[in-house]
Formats: structure tokens, sequence, C-alpha cells
């Protein structure tokens, strides 16, 4: 029988969460890397046994981990193989992992600056990992979106890592902003039928596409518009929270913009507006049922300054008609005094029939749906505050 | 034999349990300290000082025979207490976030 395996990234420490296809009882495993907050957390579809995590601290900075047991025991990449630091023979031989910007003439760019809160030029600064992206073919080759925006890829299992420097450098990047989060980017979509498309998205400069393999990048934010920049149909500037793409549809993209549901059906060079009938059109997660490329999920979210749901209401929303006409998914959930959010990273689906969906919120809940949605139940309740949520689906 | 006291995330991370003792050849000061403690514990490198301009990350301190030598520059001497083992170095995380 087929079992997921959920990965939840908290603000303090990682949770391995393991049930059987029916998906009704479920272990739960960790606190891994206690006291450090795990911004994301995914596991390689090349080999489900590979997990990257993304480790950090306001005091000592980014660590990358990785496992190769399926979130059993964990390494820094940079430990010879074989030599977990797990093991409590003699010292561990792993390094903390380097994230540089690329200035170098061959492959870099300049560093230049980017705007600032209140209007003036900033210098880029590398701060954290925010997502990591593995690739969908070699366990080894995996992607990772940094703040201050940049990607950088390692080809030999987060080792070493190298600035696609194109997005940093291509233009725009004095215009780039932060969101309230901080510069980030949040979203890396790998196109599986194109190994050289890649889509980004960046909070608060818009989405952006390559279709080289990342050596040079567009903006694809026609389309998008936001009342909150002095240009509210600028090239670059929007607040993208969240971008999702069904693999067999690689062309067709849902947005969660900072206000705002969105599509396109020209691989971002247009989006419109699928926001409907939704009660809010603010939220941050975004993501498409793994049976139905037409069905998609968001959590509405009351506003940009009152960060939970409306009228204490947690309510999943669910579009078979890949948006504009939405349902509320409530069975399960909480319907009264609930002030939670759930973040852009929180959403997650599972592979099986049928398929499962889950969130984590800022409240430590992370709940699953073993029936796309129609019926809700907690895993788990009281963890720290969830910054990710990412599910495997396993033979 | 230097003595180092670590964070206890670092330790952690490090796998060691309590302080870790280094060799140093030559003047004992800020960075042949961090030197030595890094090229022991590679995993270490970047959570204390920054990978590329060296600088102590702003949350942590260095303090050594009750004094704090955090703003001291790198290569200046530390206290003969730290160079002959009676004192051990402490790197503390502030205590910042209320």
């Amino acid at each position: 029988m087929s079992r997921v395996r959920v990965l939840a990234g908290t603000r303090k420490g990682a949770f391995v969460l393991t049930s059987d296809g029916k998906r009704e009882k479920w272990e739960v495993s960790g606190p891994h890397f206690a006291g450090w907050e795990l911004y994301h957390l995914k596991g390689s579809p090349a080999d489900p046994n590979r997990i990257y995590a993304s480790q950090c601290s306001g005091w000592f900075g980014q660590i990358i981990q990785r496992s190769d047991d399926g979130g059993k025991t964990w390494i820094q990449p940079g430990t010879p193989p074989g030599e977990k630091n797990a093991q409590p023979a003699g010292p561990p031989k792993g390094e903390s992992n380097k994230f540089v910007y690329d200035t170098s003439a061959q492959t870099g760019k300049p560093l230049t600056t980017h705007m600032w809160y209140d209007g003036t030029q900033h210098p880029w600064e590398f701060k954290r990992v925010w997502h990591l992206e593995p690739s969908p073919t070699d366990a080894d080759t995996v992607y990772a979106g940094v703040e201050d925006a940049g990607l950088f890829r390692s080809t030999d299992g987060g080792q070493n890592w190298q600035e696609l420097a194109g997005l940093r450098g291509h233009g725009t990047g004095p215009h780039w902003q932060p969101g309230a989060g901080g510069m980030c980017l949040h979203t890396v979509i790998l196109d599986p039928s194109d190994p050289k498309r890649i889509y980004i998205a960046i909070s608060a400069a818009g989405a952006f596409r390559t279709d080289d393999g990342g050596k040079s990048w567009k903006p694809i934010n026609k389309g998008l518009h936001s009342q909150y920049i002095p240009d509210p149909n600028a090239e670059v500037g929007h607040c993208v929270h969240h971008v999702a793409m069904h693999p067999s549809r690689p062309g067709v993209l849902f947005m969660q913009k900072h206000w705002d549901v969105m599509r396109s059906d020209s691989a971002g060079d247009l989006w419109k507006e699928v926001s409907g009938n939704l009660p809010s059109d603010f939220g941050f997660v975004i993501d498409v049922h793994a049976h139905e490329p037409e069905t998609i999920y968001v959590v509405p979210i009351k506003s940009d300054g009152e960060h939970f749901p409306l009228d204490g209401k947690l309510r999943v929303y669910r579009s078979k008609s890949g948006g504009n006409e939405w349902e509320a998914l409530t069975k399960g959930l909480p319907q009264s005094n609930c002030y939670v959010n759930v973040l852009r990273d929180a959403m997650a689906v599972d592979s099986l029939d049928k398929c499962g969906v889950y969130f984590g919120t800022t409240g430590g809940q992370v709940y699953a749906s073993a029936d796309a949605g129609d019926n809700w139940n907690p895993i788990v309740s009281h963890l720290p505050a969830v910054l990710s949520v990412e599910v495997q689906t396993l033979p | 034999m230097i003595r180092v006291i670590l964070p206890g995330h670092l330790r952690t991370l490090a796998r060691v349990s309590s302080e870790v003792q280094l060799e140093i050849v030559g003047p004992v000061t800020q960075r042949s300290v961090l030197d030595a403690l890094e090229a022991q514990f590679p995993m270490l490198r970047g959570t204390i000082r920054d990978h590329v301009t060296q600088e102590r990350r702003p949350f942590l301190r260095f303090f050594a025979c009750e004094e704090d030598y955090s703003l001291e520059p790198a290569d200046a001497p530390l206290p003969d207490a730290i160079a002959s083992g009676k004192e051990p170095l402490l790197i503390i995380g502030a205590i910042a976030g209320g």
C-alpha cells in the first residue's frame, strides 16, 4: 500500500509526519534541528529518500541539511558519503553551505542595489534560503531561492552552490523591493517537459521565466494589477505570494498575488484575474489537485493588514473550473475564533487517489484531507508556527 | 591548548557536548582561534563569522576573562589566560528578540 510523508518546516524545527495510504493515523517524528527556523524541506522526485532542508537562524545564519534515508538521519552537505554527522564517533566533517552572489566576470553580474522600504537603494545581502526545489530527474541537483532575491543551484547534493546570476542581473533589479517578510525568492517551478524552462517568483518583484536554463530571464507580469505600487501595471514590483503549476500542463500557471488570484494560460506571458466569488482575494498559498489540473485551492485571508481568516473561520476554497467559481471547504476546520495564517509554502498535495491536500498554520496545526478537500482533520495541533508543508507519495 | 565554549546550537551542530580544545601555533587571536575552530569543525564555517567578509555575525559576542572582546581587532592578542588555557574563550549568542 502506498504511504505518504509530510515534511513540515516550523519556526522551531522540522517535523516528519508519516501515514499509510488511508491517511488516518499518523506518526510524528521531530523536532529535527530543534530551535532553528526551518523555512522549507522538500524531497527529491528522483529519489524519495533524498530530502533537502533549509535550516537558519538570526544568530548563526544558513545551514543546508540533507537526508538520504527519508528524514531519519541528516548530514550537512560536504560530509563525505557515508559519514553521517549523527554518528557519535569522532567529529563530523560536514561544512556549512556558502551562498555567495556571483560577481565574476565570466558568469556573474555586478552586485548592484535594490529598492529599500523607504525608496532608497540598498545593497544586496544574503540572508536565508526560502525554498528548495529538487530536480525531477537528478537527486543531486537542487535549486535554492534565497533572500535577498537570487536563485542558486547545486549539482552535487547541496555541497556547493552557484548563483544563476542572469536573474538578479537582468536589468530590473534596482526596482525590486522587499515585501514585509523580506525580498525573498520563494517560488521555484521546474517545467517537467522542458529542462531549460524555470519559473520563479519574488516578493515584491513579481514572476520571471527563463527558457535557456537560467542564463537569461524575462519578467512575466503582464496582466497583474497592483494598486499599492506607483504604476499598478508595472513590469516589475508586484508582490507575488505564490505560484503553482500542474505537471501535465506546464504552460498553465496559477498565482496568489498579494491581492488577486490570477491565472495564465501562456506560460506567464499574460495573466487574468480569477478571484471570482472568493470572500477575499488576499492570501498566500495556492495549489493544484494532483489529478485534476483545473481544480485549485486557496485559503483566503482577510487583508494585508489583518493576516487571519475572515470572521474567524478557517476555510479552504476550491475551484474545479480553474478559478472564478469557488466553493468553501469547511468540514473539520475551525469555524469560529480562528485567527491563524497559512503561509505561502504551507500547502501541498499528494498523488494518491483520492488526492490528499495538506496545509499548515501559524498556530501550529497541520491539516490533512484525504478526499481532495471535502473533509479535513488535524494531523498535529500544537507545533510551532508552520512555515512550509511538502508531501511525498511513497510506494 | 586553547579552550572554547560554544553556544548550545553550535555544540549540537558540531556534535560536541562540552568545551572544545584547539591547538594553535603562533599568536592567539580571535582570527587564529576561529581559523583553528573552523578547521577542526568545518560545519561551523559561516555560523560565527561571515563566509566572505569574515566579519563576526552581529548577534554573536566573544568574551574572555569576563571582558567583551567582540569589538577588538581580529588580530589583536587575546589575554594570556586564554593563550595558556587557564580560561576559556566564550562565544555567546546575544540575548535578542525579547
